[in-house]
């Protein structure tokens, strides 16, 4: 794959954050690659939610810019959607309306928002959950709804913080597979946040790591070889092993 | 309880109070305690005539009101507390010491100021319902999760649609749960107003029954009241249920 | 400067906020019958002064302290007894439950003719009104001990007295306390009730007495007393509850 030639669908350039007298991020800059999926990787509190508000548009920038498709941000807008680390589910609604919710913000119709959420939810293997409330789904299947909410806008970027990371671990690795099939079938470009190094290496394109706090970029890996292969060999090739080690080595020094 | 393996109900023993009360009043034990039949006999007999609907209609008019403006005034006044901290730090001093004030004490200054009436006992029993409603409103709404703020926002949602769709749904356990305390507070709010203020509705009858040592005729009242106010509180806590698994499920 | 005081200076702006409506009102006036607040301050002083006030609260606080300790005392017993045991429980709780949604103010005409207008008819009054929120919050504190201590006791081979000595009682203990603090909330109610209703002595006569002789101010600032007196009474008791329980969650059964 040749990254020069790929366009940009998010750029970040030199952005500041404070909080108060916390500096969050300082003088950041970033591009993610169209079609591709970068992970944020760094360890908690380093401003990986920071950043990706700051692209969804939660949250202003001190200073700097964030392109997404050439267009500075200024706000929330249809080509981002937001998957949560805590799904941000309605406990008081339904599968289907929990899926369908954005675009009732955006006023379909009723009956056409909840045929593109009946085709999300049986996209993400929920067919038969869809009038099932929050409470009464596992938490994989309810980051199942949360991606399916993601998907149903059909934005081109899709923005998801630590979405795995509030799930057991076996249904942890089912997404992985899953994420990765949804990469190369959706042509959509995907800003993945997770303090797993594993995680990082095995469903991105490309790693950006993040230094604590102030944070900036410190490194970009690519993983390159395993990435077309098999997702049942990923973890055994040599490049993803030597990639999870380099990344340890270089991060060791910041853990306390 | 379980009795021979079968689960007794909720609530059962009062059957068996019941029972007792029945037998001490039998046996004349004292004066002040007639039997629980001749007490059901008598309200039998008065539940229909003028004197006893007029009292019950008094006070039910008077409890619709105080409570209705008590959650019309305090939801809205809990969303705005709960969603602006200057407001919040100006009124929540307030709303502290009025939710556990002796509000009794006030009653007499609302006869005075409202004269002996509906107004007084309406202005009662909302000061008695409204400050728990306002406390558990703003409760409701400071402790929304805020990614699904940021999940309505990052849709685009607008300040309405954020508002009806999200804040008020979020909230509604803790409201709910107010309104009912508020509800409890505003029955005994509207009795100790008509106690005191004694010319309407079952305080009057009260005055009347215990002056003329009518013993069946006042407990008859009194059987009636804590029944309704029964009802009226278990219904709060079954609508309250209803709601209560999202309560559960958000944290 | 601003940020650092900010609490203490919102709280005084909304002090004079209140205190300087109240003033206009009565400077208006909005009713005869309402005072402004500088005149029923300066009652306030008088009623001090003259000692008035002193001997008023030597009698309300009597039927108040004495209620408040039996039912304290019954009303942990009954609650305790109702959380160990489930017979207990059914037999007594469902009194206890309508008595938390009644109006028992409506009792009081009863206890005069049954006790007469004296001290047993007050203390009765605060007690009928304190004691179920105790009863409740204790049967309900013992009954939610954490399974997994009571379970931790047994395997330590914990008699049954060890474990509700040393585990039911002491995590029930915060519970127990905060439905004590909501009894004697209560129980102001029922004082104060007592006072108004069945003869007035104390404060209560202070109210009455001032409003047949129209002296408003002495009326209001007695009224506002005894609002003041129970708050901050109350609100020393949630602080000491909160420095001695530090870090315990809670839910209770309010009012
Ligand atoms: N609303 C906020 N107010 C103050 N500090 C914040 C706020 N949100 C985040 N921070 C601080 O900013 C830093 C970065 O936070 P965050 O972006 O959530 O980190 P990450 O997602 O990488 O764990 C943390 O140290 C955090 O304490
Ligand atoms: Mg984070």
């Amino acid at each position: 794959m040749d990254t020069t030639i790929t366009e940009n669908a998010v750029a970040v350039r030199n952005v500041y954050k404070n909080y108060g007298d916390v500096e969050a991020l300082r003088d950041l800059s970033l591009d993610f690659p169209k079609g591709q999926l970068t992970s944020l990787l760094g360890p908690s509190g380093c401003g990986k939610t920071t950043l990706l508000k700051i692209i969804a548009g939660l949250l202003p920038a001190d200073s700097g810019e964030v392109l997404v498709n050439g267009k500075p941000v200024t706000g929330p807008g249809p080509d981002r959607a937001f998957v949560f680390q805590d799904f941000a589910l309605m406990p008081w609604a339904s599968t289907i309306r929990n899926v369908a919710f954005g675009l009732e913000l955006r006023g379909v119709a009723k009956s056409e928002r909840e045929a593109v959420a009946e085709k999300y939810i049986a996209a993400v293997g929920l067919t038969g959950f869809e009038n099932s409330y929050p409470h009464e789904l596992s938490g994989g299947m309810r980051q199942r709804v949360g991606l399916a909410r993601a998907l149903s806008v059909n934005a081109e970027v899709l923005l998801m913080d630590e979405p795995f990371s509030a799930v057991d671990e076996q249904t942890r690795r089912k997404f992985q597979e899953d994420l990765l099939g949804l990469v190369q079938n959706e042509n959509k470009t995907f800003l993945f946040v997770t303090h797993s190094i594993e995680e990082a290496v095995y469903v991105s394109n490309q790693v950006a790591i993040l230094l604590p706090r102030p944070s900036r970029v410190s490194e970009i890996i690519r993983p390159r070889g395993f990435r077309n292969k098999d997702v049942d060999s990923i973890r055994r090739d040599p490049e993803y092993l030597d990639l999870v080690d380099k990344i340890w080595a270089s991060l060791k020094s910041y853990v306390e | 309880m379980k009795i021979f393996g079968y689960q007794l109900p909720n609530m059962s023993s009062l059957i068996l109070w019941g029972l007792l009360w029945e037998f001490v009043g039998q046996i004349e034990l004292t004066f002040f305690l007639p039997p629980l039949s001749a007490i059901f006999a008598t309200l039998w007999e008065i539940g229909g005539t003028p004197a006893f609907l007029k009292a019950l209609r008094e006070t039910a008019q008077a409890f619709a009101i105080g409570t209705t403006s008590a959650i019309v005034i305090g939801v809205p006044v809990g969303i705005l507390m709960g969603k602006n901290r200057l407001i919040d730090e100006l009124l929540l001093p307030w709303v502290n010491i009025f939710l556990s004030a002796p509000l009794t004490a006030l009653v007499p200054v609302l006869m005075v100021l409202f004269g002996f009436g509906l107004k007084a006992i309406v202005i009662t029993t909302a000061l008695f319902a409204v400050w728990i409603i306002v406390l558990n409103t703003r409760a409701g709404v400071m402790q929304i999760n805020r990614s699904l703020i940021e999940m309505a926002r990052s849709f685009g949602a607008s300040p309405f649609d954020a508002f009806t769709k999200i804040y008020f749904w979020a909230a509604l356990p803790e409201i709910l749960g107010g309104v009912r305390i508020g509800f409890i507070r505003g029955v005994k709010g509207v009795i100790i107003g008509q106690l005191l203020i004694s010319i309407v509705g079952f305080g009057a009858l009260f005055e009347l029954y215990a002056s003329n040592f009518l013993m069946k005729h006042f407990w008859a009242v009194l059987l009636v009241l804590f029944a309704l106010s029964f009802l009226i509180a278990e219904f709060l806590a079954w609508l309250e249920r209803k709601v209560e698994y999202y309560a559960a499920s958000r944290n | 400067m601003f940020a650092r005081h900010r609490a203490v200076i919102l709280k005084l702006c909304s002090a004079l906020l209140v205190f300087g409506a109240w003033e206009i009102a009565g400077r208006i006036p909005v009713s005869f019958a309402f005072p402004t607040f500088i005149e029923s301050l300066a009652a306030f002083w008088a009623l001090i002064v003259d000692g008035t006030m002193f001997t008023a609260y030597v009698e309300t606080l009597r039927p108040l302290v004495v209620g408040v300790l039996i039912s304290a005392f019954l009303g942990i017993g009954i609650g305790l007894w109702t959380g160990l045991s489930r017979a207990f429980d059914w037999l007594v709780s469902p009194i206890f439950v309508v008595m938390q949604t009644a109006p028992l103010a409506a009792l009081i005409p009863l206890l005069v003719m049954v006790y007469g207008i004296g001290l047993t008819s007050k203390v009765f009054v605060v007690c009928i009104m304190a004691m179920p929120v105790i009863v409740l919050n204790t049967a309900g504190a013992v009954r939610n001990t954490p399974a997994a201590l009571i379970e931790m006791g047994n395997a330590f081979l914990g008699t049954r007295r060890d474990i509700i000595l040393k585990i039911i009682l002491p995590s029930a203990s915060p519970i127990i306390f905060a439905g004590l603090r909501l009894g004697v909330s209560a129980g102001f109610i029922g004082a104060i009730l007592a006072e108004l209703k069945i003869t007035p002595t104390g404060v209560g006569d202070i109210i009455s007495y001032s409003r047949s002789i129209a002296d408003y101010p002495s009326m209001y600032a007695a009224i506002a007393s005894i609002i003041v007196l129970a708050v901050l009474f109350l609100n020393l008791l949630e602080r000491l509850e909160g420095f001695l329980f530090m870090g315990t969650r809670k839910t209770l059964v309010s009012d």
